[in-house]
Parts: C-alpha cells; sequence; structure tokens
C-alpha cells in the first residue's frame, strides 16, 4: 500500500483583475471550509501540516491556494512585459474569486503576515460572508525591518538565497530544524522578484492604521495570533492593532515567529486547535 | 570576549556545510563589540584571520556594530527575542550594519552563521 496523504491537489480557473488565472490548490477533510492564505514569497505546502493532522481535518475541509506567481500557480499570461505587484483590491479579489469558484459556504480564512494582513480587510468590508477570521502575524502596519527591497531583485545578489537568508531570523530559535529548513526552501524558490512584489502589499499598500477601527467583531469573531520570536510584525504591533478593534482576540504564541504553520507544526496546534474548536462550538451553539 | 573571536577560525573551518555554503565569500568584515574591533578575513567559506583592533587604517567591506551586552545576548544558546538574528537586533537598534552591504547581502546566510558560531559556546 502506497503511504498517501489525504491532500489532494488541483487547478481552478479563476478571473482577477480582469485577466484569467490557473490557481492551484490543495485541500484535505470535510466540514467548515477553512481557506489558508500564505505568506509573502512562499505557498501553500506552509499548511501541509495542518492539512495532515486529524484534530482539524475532522471537522475542517483545509483549502490553501497558491497566488499566481506563487507555487504552482503561474503568472498570468503577460507577465514577461511587467513588475509583479501585490495590491490590496488585486488581493481581495483574488481571495474572493477563490471562494466563489469553489462555492464555499461562510467559509473560515486563516491568514499569514500578508494572508494576516488581508483577512483585516475581509473583516471589515466582507465580515458577514465568513463564519470567523483568523490573523497570523498580523497587524495593521509593521515599522520596516530592510529598507531596501531591491536586494531581494537584482542579478548580483541570488534572490531566492537572499529571501532564505532573510527568512531564516523570523524562525524562532526553537523550531525544529526540519520544519525550519522546510520553510526556508520554499523562500529559496520563489520566482524572481516575487517576495518583493508580495511585500509591495506588506509595507506600503496594506498600512491599515487609518481604518482596522471599523471592524464590526459582532459580525463576524476575529483572532489575531503572533509569535513571540517575529520581529518584522511583532505581538506588540499585533496587539496595537487589536486595541483599535472592539472584541478582536489576540494570543502571543511562545516559541514561535513569523511562520507558526510551517515552522514548529507541534507547538502551532496548541494555540490553532482551541481557537478552531471554539468556532465550531460558535456555529453549532 | 577576546575568546569568542578568537575561537571563531576553529568554529567556522570546522564545519564543512558552513564553509561550502560560505565558498564564493571572500572579505574582511569588521566587527565591534563594545569597545573593541575586530577584523575577521574570509577566503572562500575559511576564516583566515581574526585580528583585533585598534585600527587606524584599515580597510573592511562592512561593519557589525553592537554593544557587548548585545553580542552576549545574541550568542546566549537559545537567545530571547530581539536578540535572536543580525537583523532582529538591528530592528530594535541593538546592533548596526554599515559600509558596503553587497558581500554580506551576496552571502547572508553564511555571514549570519559565521556571527552566530559562538553561540552558546561564549
Amino acid at each position: 500500500m502506497a503511504d498517501l496523504e489525504p491532500i489532494v491537489g488541483r487547478y481552478v480557473r479563476l478571473v482577477a483583475g480582469g485577466r484569467p488565472h490557473r490557481v492551484y490548490f490543495e485541500e484535505a477533510g470535510q466540514g467548515i471550509p477553512l481557506v489558508c492564505l500564505h505568506t509573502a514569497g512562499a505557498d501553500g505546502r506552509q499548511f501541509r501540516h495542518l492539512m495532515n493532522d486529524d484534530a482539524v481535518t475532522r471537522h475542517y475541509r483545509v483549502l490553501a491556494f497558491d497566488l499566481p506567481w506563487h507555487g504552482k500557480s503561474l503568472p498570468p499570461a503577460g507577465w514577461q512585459d511587467e513588475e509583479y505587484r501585490l495590491t490590496t483590491p488585486g488581493y481581495l479579489e483574488l481571495v474572493r474569486a477563490f471562494i466563489e469558484a469553489l462555492g464555499l459556504e461562510r467559509p473560515v480564512v486563516l491568514g499569514c503576515s500578508i494572508g494576516g494582513k488581508i483577512v483585516l480587510e475581509l473583516a471589515r468590508l466582507h465580515a458577514k460572508t465568513f463564519r470567523a477570521l483568523v490573523g497570523l502575524e498580523a497587524a495593521d502596519y509593521q515599522a520596516p525591518w530592510y529598507d531596501d527591497t531591491g536586494w531581494l531583485h537584482r542579478p548580483d545578489v541570488h534572490g531566492g538565497e537572499a529571501c532564505g537568508a532573510l527568512m531564516s531570523g523570523l524562525i524562532a530559535p526553537q523550531s525544529p530544524s526540519e520544519t525550519r529548513w522546510d520553510t526556508l526552501w520554499m523562500y529559496m524558490q520563489g520566482g524572481p522578484g516575487v517576495f518583493k512584489g508580495d511585500l509591495f502589499f506588506y509595507r506600503a499598500d496594506g498600512d491599515f492604521r487609518d481604518r482596522v477601527a471599523q471592524i464590526d467583531t459582532s459580525a463576524c469573531p476575529l483572532y489575531l495570533l503572533t509569535g513571540e520570536y517575529d520581529f518584522s510584525c511583532t505581538p506588540e504591533d499585533t496587539r496595537r492593532t487589536a486595541q483599535k478593534i472592539k472584541g478582536a482576540r489576540v494570543t502571543v504564541m511562545e516559541q514561535i515567529g513569523h511562520f507558526p504553520m510551517s515552522e514548529h507544526p507541534a507547538q502551532f496546534r496548541t494555540y490553532i486547535l482551541p481557537v478552531l474548536d471554539e468556532i465550531r462550538q460558535a456555529r453549532s451553539a | 570576549m577576546p575568546g569568542v573571536f578568537q575561537a571563531l577560525p576553529a568554529l567556522v573551518n570546522g564545519d564543512a556545510s558552513l564553509v561550502r555554503r560560505g565558498r564564493y565569500c571572500s572579505t574582511t568584515f569588521l566587527v565591534e563589540a563594545g569597545e573593541s574591533a575586530w577584523l575577521v578575513t574570509v577566503h572562500e567559506g575559511r576564516v583566515e584571520r581574526v585580528e583585533r583592533g585598534p585600527f587606524l587604517m584599515r580597510e573592511w567591506s562592512f561593519a557589525v556594530r553592537a554593544p557587548l551586552e548585545a553580542w552576549r545576548r545574541f550568542w546566549e544558546p537559545v537567545p530571547a527575542p530581539g536578540y535572536h538574528d543580525l537583523f532582529a537586533m538591528t530592528k530594535a537598534g541593538h546592533a548596526r550594519v554599515e559600509g558596503d552591504l553587497r558581500p554580506l547581502m551576496q552571502n547572508l546566510r553564511f555571514i549570519k552563521d559565521v556571527l552566530a558560531a559562538p553561540r552558546g559556546r561564549a
């Protein structure tokens, strides 16, 4: 017997930004749809441990798609003549197009970093269409820790090596070697300029300090979980954000950095399982 | 503290995978720890020389400067948040990186691992 994992991958065709996209996604489990959004410059493989966790997939249909330009989702036709940049409206449209294309009803969305940031906009603009929203390493703004993203995309510096080396510091010292290097590999595999293009959203376009106070958590619960070793989006950034959002629930995760689900899955599940249980029980109440 | 830098060649050169990671790195960089300064010369991933300052007319590509206490915390076996990575330290204001950053960024993982090599031994 082959030792098959429960994860299945497929492609879905959808339109966003007026252009056709062929988007790769993986899924496992049955129940409440749980759409997972990967970090900048990475892909949906970050959620493979969550998808292999029976305690999650027993109750949730876990789905993770690769943003166009990432993982197994190709860039849209014509990409060779443009500079990739993720924007707030573009990202919102992609997430909503994916949910609509698969006919997911009132899903939970769980996003990390840029994915956590777009969760804040989903909460503000479309709360009623979600069962709950979970932002990992999310804040309305984070002070930059590198002032020149040009280092990520220039011919005299290997972009993949540089992305991996930069991200290595955002992983907690306690994270196991195997999952630490898995996480970095995804960064090393990113296409040229893609991480830099995502950071345009993370650092510039996604400054939501003027709007997060509009989020109504009575329409949709909002959970924010941040790792203590994350110096990109710090626990303080998340706390400050949550102070403006009545009802937002904040957890600081010990021995975790910027990539909870992929750098230290065993530690992360001790934090995320109670949240998923609470979301599920609220539904049946 | 002097012992930490003097041990650097053995720590780095005795780690074959680290030397391999740095095989395209040949440069001299400056490390300041409080009042003391050290020049670290790397050739093809091996630390060839570590010299103690003060220096008057020496060249280096890039410099990493931090107070003694910051390095001490950086080298703890399990460093605290904010002291666990070079750029965590620069963002928090515990350290500064200056000079020609190209050799640093071209060999970033290697240089970060060289600086962290004394971790748990300092």
